[in-house]
């Protein structure tokens, strides 16, 4: 299991030294880590993350596997809480034999990562605390308790 | 009785309620004021598996959670 969650803001230098580390002697050939920053736009003093851990768990052991079957490995890190400006809060990775896995890896990952993980974003404004409902996106299969018979 | 647990920005405590499959919940849930207006776009789990269909019985003992729009990273 490649899946490490904080609270607060990610200590991205000492986190991406750790998987680099780890993964230096694997022989591969590519290590492709993505890392997301919390941009100082629309007033927001930060943001604020709730996770579910259970089913972000089983999403990331499925990708786990798939990666595994090509040879490669993921490695994410995400923070629980409020996050502030120009601190990170989400850093993932991919290690491969070679580059073209790991290039496309860690694309598709980042957009499922964004479309299914079990995680919900807030503003951070003054002492409020508001939900990101506007960038949010409805897990696929969304709905169904509100069909009415 | 069956646990349901709302996720995120869902304000609202867990329940717990005496029902038999998803479609007695969803009667329930669509008649909550407070929770109604999640239904059309959250993802439902039972036991942390999510299903895509409401044919889904339950027993004693089951968690159902209710997972509004999701925005990580």
């Amino acid at each position: 299991m490649a899946l490490e969650l904080y609270d607060g803001g990610l200590d991205v230098a000492n986190i991406l030294k750790k998987w680099y580390e780890a993964e230096s002697k694997s022989n591969y050939g590519a290590f492709v880590p993505f890392v997301g920053t919390i941009r100082d736009e629309d007033g927001i003093e930060g943001l604020s993350f709730d996770i579910y851990e259970p089913i972000l768990e089983s999403w990331f052991e499925a990708w786990q596997k798939k990666a595994k079957a090509k040879g490669a490995v993921i490695k994410m890190a995400h923070s629980r809480g409020d996050v502030m400006l120009h601190e990170s809060s989400y850093i993932s990775a991919v290690f491969s034999p070679k580059r073209r896995v790991a290039l496309e890896f860690i694309d598709e990952f980042v957009e499922d990562f964004k479309a299914s993980a079990p995680i919900w974003k807030y503003d951070l404004k003054g002492s409020k605390r508001i939900y990101a409902a506007d960038r949010s996106t409805a897990i696929s299969g969304s709905g169904i308790l509100g069909v009415k018979k | 009785m069956v646990r349901v647990e709302f996720l995120g920005p869902i304000q609202k405590e867990p329940l717990e309620l005496e029902i038999k499959n998803l479609n007695e919940l969803a009667k329930i849930l669509q008649d909550d004021k407070e929770v109604s207006e999640w239904l059309q776009n959250s993802a439902v789990a039972v036991n942390d598996t999510l299903v895509a269909s409401l044919d889904v019985e339950l027993k004693d003992g089951d968690k159902v959670s209710l997972l509004p729009p999701v925005c990580g990273g």
